[in-house]
């Protein structure tokens, strides 16, 4: 939690005048039994109704003034806590933007997403419960022994006496329950667990006729569960009767030893009045204090996710140098590379090499796992090569900076994505000043022109969250077109035209080769059909080249090739 | 109206632990009653202590000593009070959560595919616990809550009525200021949770999509996006804190002038002579025990609100139509011959929206079936209609010359042996895994049968070997392996019928060659429906059945189909006559 404190430098005055306006709250209501022991000596003995009147005046002043006081304090401590969450939240998100995909692969995305907003809140209400609150009760405490002392020496020891012991107990109960609800929580997932588990797999549990085995299995987690929370609420449930003896028993030995001082005349009955109402206000201020430690580990756990994230650094960095670019050389070349992902042993990709020369058209096929995406994503510098060089244009691309590469390259990815916005706003990713003749110009190419042509609001037409108001077919379309704007040297399609029904498929594939002259384009398929007219393919098995040629070579040469070919009738048929 | 009712229902399941619920109701009311009667005993004692010279030390010590005799059943009774109400809710929920998870074993699948799984999921993990939350918060705060502001009231008015009228009265202001305060703040609160909802949006979009973003070099403008509504979160954030966090204060101020003017009226009336200084410290503190119930009510309320939404959300599961139970007549299917009948069927998963229509397929035992067809023409529903995860609308289906209308659903099931492409596997050891479907297998068994679907030399090669925990839905193992263990797990209670689903893609070559091999070992000598996706498999099929929108349009060999030149030919030339 530390480490995010830098997140609230700009709300210094914030920090200092909210807990102060506090102090001034808790110093009102400090002075509150004083005025009651007043009321009670010189009031009721004297029979002094003036007095009584001034001092109910007195009372309402202090609790108005106390009143502002915590507004004050609660407005600036809402001010800084909310600047707090919004500073540490563009952070975090700039921070997750400039992380590799190896980070990202790492942390997994749901993960990112989560800690981006949740953990986030439970820091910010964390620091705002700080400033308000978590400096009031020690305030109050050290306070009301204070006035104990002020009022009268030898019965404030007792305070010294009980104000440690409640506190001993509080931290007795909590640090004994914290244990009981962690395993709560483990016990909760596995009961989770066992849900999702039954819902995903209902047809074989059914099959087997296991459903009373499984409910037994589930019963038996719940009455564990069920057993850990008892215990836990028997520890808890000894809270509030542990501290409401300890304050009575504090309160009759005031009273015991009050009376002795009374009747000596060295105390007053108001202010023995004062020095009980002192120990009850002690007792309501540790028990806030409880319930704030909880929210504070609360927070204090999310921060620590938070941090995390911070942590990690970019494993890729960019070079920024002056390139000489040779125009010998293939357009796009592997050499010798080999790659493997960050928690796996076994390569992903092991001992890549091929030219591409300028304008091919490039197909890739294998079967899933076979590292065809992984092949895709070098070219886009997404990871790095463990060993060997990809080079463009003679280049190696670990020398080009990440804006001039991926200039270079459109990428159409598996799973089309659109953002919400205008389907102008989402063809101009690449290029972000693209005229509007560009932009039906990559749409006629990804043959999505007709059915944009077809909105009322052509180009202006809004695209929901995720696509939702567009066919699969007609996203892959856009996601196309954004790809091919600005006209990038190398094109790739990852699998992308699997929502295409096969005619449309087949005209893509036509327009892209005569309307992208010079363009370097790869396709990535299961589907023979797709790349079976490229210049060459390439046949991906378990990460190893094992064909390189043109489709009849290959049929005659490479039996891993020949085989999918021979598999793939029924998925003809599927389309 | 409609909360009484749930509330009611909600309340019926602590019926069984009713002798907890009485318990904790009468520890409440002793624990609540004594707790009101130390502030009078306080009272009495101070009132033995009235200047120099006038203490009373053999009263007060009679009344310190009562006053820790109160104490001490008080918290007693308080701590019993607890250990009942959390055995009550916590009993509850565990039969609620039980209830509900005995009907998901019992409602027709269409239930389980046509409601989204983690709707469900949160409806048995976190609205339970929020139930748990409620009736924890119902039965303490709440319900000492009740006792004890009638009990200040009672304890009050005996000691002095016109001053209990006042803090009767007066209370109550603090409702009507956090009343207000709440519906000022809630608009607030509505713009805040708009905003955040446009935030989660943002960030799904931008990170759930952080590898397009990055690839586009969208960085930039993403950010600045969420800079832009960050920036207005934050002003609406300030506005709904600051607003919901005026009511604490509002509320302490109304009890303190609450408490000022019983501090006057109490001293007006003491310095007449008709209330003892230690009746006005009494009267002080139950001032401010009253209005504690009051503060608390509105959380009370909202969380109590939030369990019954919670439970109404568990008891739609509860109610769900369970599937029709086996008739009483319904018979045992012992050992299937593998023939198998389907007669005249129609179906469909939505009214109106008809899927199969009169569908006619007759098997006999030994055959292997090939169904062939495109995506969504009624292959995997065959496989639910046989295995009676959906029941036909019309027709019938006979196996081993039964009606299946009138098998047990169980003996029916165990007839046939399933693997289908979405491989399910439970979090457990491979071992426990294989066995799923016959617990007490011998070791011996399970090798021989992992040794069958050829996953014997990958599960060798497991870290732990057989004994390899297998997490949630087998990520730990590839897709090809897992399916090899779902082959294992069919082959270790190989029963006369299988249905199979051959995989599509997801497989390397040569997992994909294994699992093949597997597949033909099982089928030797028993009926077999394998929803075919290989070319090979296809050839040697004794009947292909080549499905489209529902129907079967051409069945026969493969020579046979070829041979007619209908619509199986016509895509067998269209793929291969390249």
């Amino acid at each position: 939690m530390l480490k995010l404190i830098r997140f609230l430098k700009d709300y210094k005055k914030e920090c200092v005048i909210g807990p102060l306006f506090k102090f001034l709250e808790a110093c009102f209501e400090l002075a509150v039994p004083l005025v009651t022991a007043g009321i009670i000596d010189t009031g009721i003995k004297n029979h002094d109704i003036a007095y009584i009147y001034k001092m109910g005046g007195v009372m309402v002043f202090f609790g108005l003034a106390g009143l502002i006081c915590s507004l004050t304090a609660q407005y600036f401590a809402a001010k800084a806590s909310m600047g707090f969450g919004t500073a540490l939240r563009t952070a975090l998100f700039n921070h997750i933007c400039v992380l590799s995909y190896t980070e990202i692969d790492e942390i997994g995305t749901p993960s990112l997403m989560t800690r981006l907003t949740g953990d986030i809140n439970q820091t910010q209400s964390g620091v705002n419960l700080v400033l308000r609150l978590f400096l009031r009760s020690p305030f109050i405490v050290i306070g009301a022994v204070i006035m104990a002392f002020f009022v009268n020496v030898k019965l404030a020891v007792i305070f010294l006496i009980a104000a440690p012991l409640i506190g001993a107990v509080i931290y007795f109960v909590m640090s004994r329950s914290i244990p009981y609800y962690r395993r709560i929580q483990a016990i909760l997932d596995r009961v989770s667990l066992l849900t999702r588990e039954n819902l995903a797999g209902v047809r074989v549990i059914r099959a087997f006729s296991k459903q009373a085995d499984e409910t037994a299995d589930f019963n038996k987690t719940c009455d564990f569960l069920m057993n850990e929370q008892v215990l836990a609420g028997k520890i808890a449930a000894l809270l509030n009767p542990v501290t409401y003896v300890v304050v009575n028993a504090a309160i009759i030995a005031l009273i015991w030893g009050g009376g002795f001082q009374v009747d000596t005349g060295s105390l007053s009955q108001g202010e023995v009045i004062a020095l009980v109402n002192y120990m009850s206000q002690i007792l309501l201020a540790l028990v806030a204090l409880a319930n704030l430690i909880i929210a504070f580990t609360k927070a204090s756990a999310s921060a620590v996710r938070i941090n995390e994230v911070f942590e990690l650094l970019p494993s890729l960095t960019e070079k920024e140098q002056q390139i000489v670019l040779r125009s010998d050389q293939p357009r796009l070349s592997f050499e010798n590379v080999s790659f493997a992902y960050q928690k796996s042993e076994a390569d992903a990709l092991t001992n890549i090499s091929f030219n591409v020369p300028a304008g091919a058209t490039v197909g890739v096929i294998g079967g899933t796992g076979a590292g065809k995406s992984t092949l895709m994503n070098l070219i886009g510098r997404f990871y790095d090569a463990a060993q060997g060089r990809v080079l463009i244009d003679g280049e190696d691309i670990k020398n080009f900076s990440f804006a001039a590469l991926r200039e270079k390259i459109g990428i159409v990815p598996q799973k089309a994505v659109l953002f919400k916005g205008t389907i102008r706003d989402n063809l101009r990713w690449r290029r972000k000043k693209a005229s509007d003749e560009e932009l039906w110009q990559a749409l006629k190419i990804a043959q999505g022109e007709d059915f944009v042509r077809s909105k009322p609001d052509q180009l202006d037409t809004m695209i929901a969250q995720g696509g939702k108001n567009l066919s699969g077919g007609q996203r892959q379309r856009l996601t196309i077109a954004r790809a091919l704007v600005g006209r990038p040297e190398i094109l790739i399609l990852d699998d992308s035209a699997s929502a295409l029904d096969f005619a449309t498929d087949a005209k893509l594939r036509r327009a892209i080769k005569q309307e992208t002259q010079g363009m370097t384009v790869f396709l990535v398929s299961q589907r023979v059909s797709t790349i079976r007219n490229a210049d060459f393919i390439v046949v991906l098995d378990d990460g190893r080249i094992v064909g390189l040629g043109k489709h009849e070579e290959l049929m005659e040469t490479c039996s891993v090739y020949h085989e999918i070919c021979l598999s793939q009738l029924e998925k003809e048929v599927a389309a | 109206m409609k909360n009484t009712g749930l509330l009611k229902r909600l309340l019926s399941f602590t019926r069984p632990h009713l002798l907890y619920l009485a318990f904790a109701l009468v520890f409440a009311v002793i624990s609540v009653c004594l707790t009101l009667y130390a502030p009078v005993l306080t009272g009495r004692a101070i009132d033995q202590i009235v200047g120099r010279g006038h203490v009373d030390f053999i009263m007060l010590k009679q009344f310190l000593i009562w006053l820790a005799a109160v104490t001490a059943g008080a918290s007693f009774a308080q701590w019993l009070m607890g250990l009942c109400t959390n055995k009550i809710a916590y009993l509850t929920v565990r039969d609620i959560r039980e209830k509900a998870f005995a009907k998901l074993q019992n409602v027709p699948l269409k239930f389980i595919d046509s409601n989204p799984h983690g709707d469900i999921l949160s409806r048995v993990i976190v609205d339970a616990e929020q139930i748990a939350d409620g009736l924890l918060m119902g039965f303490t705060q709440l319900f000492t809550g009740i006792v004890t502001i009638f009990g200040t009231i009672g304890f009050m008015a005996v000691i002095n009525v016109k001053i209990t009228l006042l803090v009767v009265f007066v209370t109550p202001l603090s409702l009507f200021v956090a009343n207000f305060i709440a519906k000022r703040s809630f608009k607030f609160f509505k713009v805040q949770s708009e905003t955040r909802g446009e935030m989660t949006s943002l960030i799904e979009e931008t990170i759930g999509n952080m590898k397009l973003v990055k690839a586009f070099g969208y960085e930039h403008e993403a950010s600045q996006r969420f800079e832009e509504i960050n920036a207005r979160l934050k002003d609406c954030g300030v506005k709904a804190l600051f607003f919901s966090s005026m009511t604490n204060p509002c509320t302490r101020f109304v009890n303190g002038v609450v408490y000022t003017l019983v501090s006057i009226v109490g001293a007006l009336t003491a310095a007449a002579g008709a209330l003892t200084v230690g009746q006005l410290s009494c009267f002080l503190s139950y001032a401010n025990q009253y209005t504690k119930p009051f503060n608390e009510i509105s959380g009370v309320i909202a969380e109590l609100q939030s369990a019954l939404a919670s439970a109404k959300r568990l008891f739609e599961i509860i109610d769900a139509t369970p599937q029709t139970p086996d008739s009483a007549d319904a018979v045992v299917l012992g050992k299937a011959d593998g023939s198998v009948n389907v007669e005249n069927v129609s179906f469909s998963y939505v009214q109106d929206v008809k899927l199969i229509e009169g569908l006619n397929l007759s098997v006999q035992a030994g055959q292997k079936i090939a169904i062939v067809g495109s995506t969504g023409c009624g292959k995997t529903t065959l496989i639910n209609l046989l295995m009676r995860f959906y029941d036909v609308d019309k027709g019938k289906i006979i196996v081993s010359g039964h009606d299946v209308q009138n098998l047990t659903r169980d003996s029916l099931r165990s007839s046939f042996g399933m693997v289908l492409q979405d491989t399910w596997l439970k979090a457990g050891t491979v071992k426990e895994n294989i066995a799923y479907g016959k617990p007490n297998a011998s070791d011996y068994e399970i090798v021989s049968a992992a040794v069958a679907a050829h996953a014997d030399s990958f599960i060798k090669r497991l870290p732990k070997g057989y004994d390899t925990e297998i997490t949630e839905d087998g990520g730990n193992i590839s897709q090809g392996q897992k399916q090899l263990l779902c082959i294992a797990r069919a082959m270790l209670s190989l029963p006369s019928m299988l249905l199979l689903d051959e995989a599509t893609s997801s497989i390397d070559t040569r997992t994909e060659a294994r699992i093949q091999k597997a597949f033909d070992t099982m089928m030797q000598g028993r009926t077999s429906f394998i929803v075919a996706h290989r070319l090979s498999t296809i050839r040697q099929a004794d009947l292909i059945v080549v499905m489209d929108s529902g129907h079967i349009i051409e069945q026969g060999r493969h020579e046979e189909l070829l041979a007619k030149k209908g619509f199986y030919a016509n895509l067998y030339n269209s793929q291969f006559a390249v």
